[in-house]
């Protein structure tokens, strides 16, 4: 029986409450959201917090709503909830996509948007996704709210830009006229992905005029591929510029060897499904479900 | 930690220690076994229990979540005496081999059929996707739940709102 070590467990009924118990408690205290990748973490004791802050009752993280021109994702937003989210559908097919291969349905039940992207595990699939999208995320703390660019937010694995006595409360995405997809390989349902690309394109006249570019598992720096997206800029959205793109991708990404693959193995795939993710969301672009 | 949880409709109060999993609060705390524990790591699906009308895997929920909150578990499925369409259907087409995946199988697929009367057999593989029986009987339970549609098991959508309401029939059998 695998047994997470002893802690104190707190309720924040408020997000106010919430940022006061991390003060409070300090670095040994850990927000729990769904804890679908916390408590697994702590039953092998590999996090052993002293606190864990459950933030489940905080009913106003967990909105999925058009602000303005922005999507805006609440942290306690679940998986499911993404993933059935008609706006989320229509404006962002790469959210839908990545959600779809995200763990199981009953994991998905419980697990939250925000726990996805604080976990900053370098194989996850929002992490990817959000990146390609250049999210905005808004952080409270003691001091009030800010605001964090999602390309400065992971700063490497299980570690990102959150100050300790700050929460992520939302996760904010323009909406804009562009075409997305998300491509993964997985050795099983519910597996970690062995590589997943995600792509974003904002296409006029012909001509790409932004290119988002997210990579998952294989080491890409802050999960994007920034040389392959600056390489699309500007050029034609067909075939041989996203093959391109995907050897430019595979050349900047830096995988490991694990029980998942070996380098060249995650090398080839991170090329083949950034061209794949591109194309998808090319042919989306044109209307057609891909 | 005092925590109060409603369970099949019936509530209990209980001091645990906040490491306590759900799935150890329902087993080892009251006694309801019907809830199986399987892997620990979330995988395989066996401790699926409902947890504020959706299904989730107790083996990751600590109990002192579950606070003032209301769980559903395989004890709370049959109407009284009347099985649900659900467990007729495992009878009916023998979706239990051994039997240590099924009551986790049957509250996924409870749920299902709560939100879609009709599924596909694509659409029942997915509901089933994050639940793995040791057996690889996957084939008879998806024929299992497939019956429960065909046989009443979706009529009870009326009721999904109050799918964590007591059973009808509960008084009855305790009485």
């Amino acid at each position: 029986m695998q047994v997470p070590a002893a802690f104190q467990y707190e309720r924040a009924t408020s997000l106010e409450q919430a940022i006061e118990l991390l003060t409070r408690y300090g670095p040994e205290a850990r927000v729990v959201a769904g804890g679908h990748s916390l408590l697994p973490m702590m039953k092998l004791r590999l996090a052993q917090p002293e606190a864990l802050i459950d933030i489940n009752g905080l009913g106003e993280l967990a909105m999925i709503r058009v602000d303005g021109h922005d999507l805006a994702v609440g942290a306690m937003v679940r998986h499911a909830e993404l993933l059935a989210s008609p706006v989320v559908g229509e404006h962002f097919p790469i959210l839908r996509d990545a959600e779809r291969v995200i763990a199981d349905p009953l994991v998905r039940n419980r697990g939250t948007v925000g726990g996805s992207l604080c976990q900053a595990d370098p194989s996850e699939d929002l992490s990817a996704a959000f990146s390609a999208l250049r999210a905005t995320l808004v952080a409270q703390g003691p001091g009030g709210r800010r605001t964090i660019g999602i390309r400065e937010f992971f700063l490497g694995p299980y570690e990102t830009a959150l100050n300790e006595a700050e929460l992520l409360v939302e996760i904010r995405v323009p909406i804009r006229s562009h075409a997305s997809a998300y491509r993964k390989v997985e050795r099983r349902v519910g597996d970690w992905a062995v590589v997943a690309a995600g792509a974003v394109l904002e296409i006029s006249d012909g001509v790409i005029t932004e290119a988002g570019i997210g990579l998952t598992a294989v080491g890409a720096r802050r999960f994007v591929a920034e040389q392959a997206e600056d390489f699309l800029r500007g050029g034609r959205p067909d075939d041989e510029g996203f093959t391109e793109a995907g050897r430019i991708a595979a050349q900047e990404c830096r995988p490991t060897a694990d029980q998942r693959g070996p380098v060249d193995y995650k090398r080839h795939l991170a090329g083949e499904l950034t061209t794949r993710a591109l194309r998808a969301a090319a042919a989306r672009a044109q209307g057609q479900e891909a | 930690m005092r925590i109060t949880v409603t369970v099949n409709g019936e509530q209990y109060t209980r001091d645990v220690e906040p490491r306590l999993l759900l799935v150890h609060f329902l087993r080892d705390e009251l006694g309801l076994t019907g809830t199986h524990w399987g892997c620990d790591t979330s995988n395989c699906g066996v401790c699926t229990v409902w947890l504020d009308g959706t299904p989730v895997k107790s083996c990751t929920v600590l109990a002192v979540m579950a606070d003032g909150h209301e769980v559903r578990t395989v004890e709370g499925l049959a109407h009284g005496a009347e099985l649900d369409p659900v467990q007729q259907g495992f009878i009916a087409c023998h979706g239990l081999q051994c039997g240590f995946c099924t009551p986790g199988m049957m509250m996924t697929a409870r749920w299902l059929l709560d939100h879609d009367a009709d599924p596909s057999e694509e659409d029942i593989r997915e509901a089933i996707s994050g639940q793995m029986c040791r057996c690889t009987g996957y084939e008879n339970i998806v024929r299992s739940i497939r019956w429960a549609a065909e046989h009443g098991g979706g009529a009870r959508t009326a009721d999904a709102d109050a799918d964590t309401e007591p059973a009808p029939g509960r008084e009855e059998v305790r009485a």
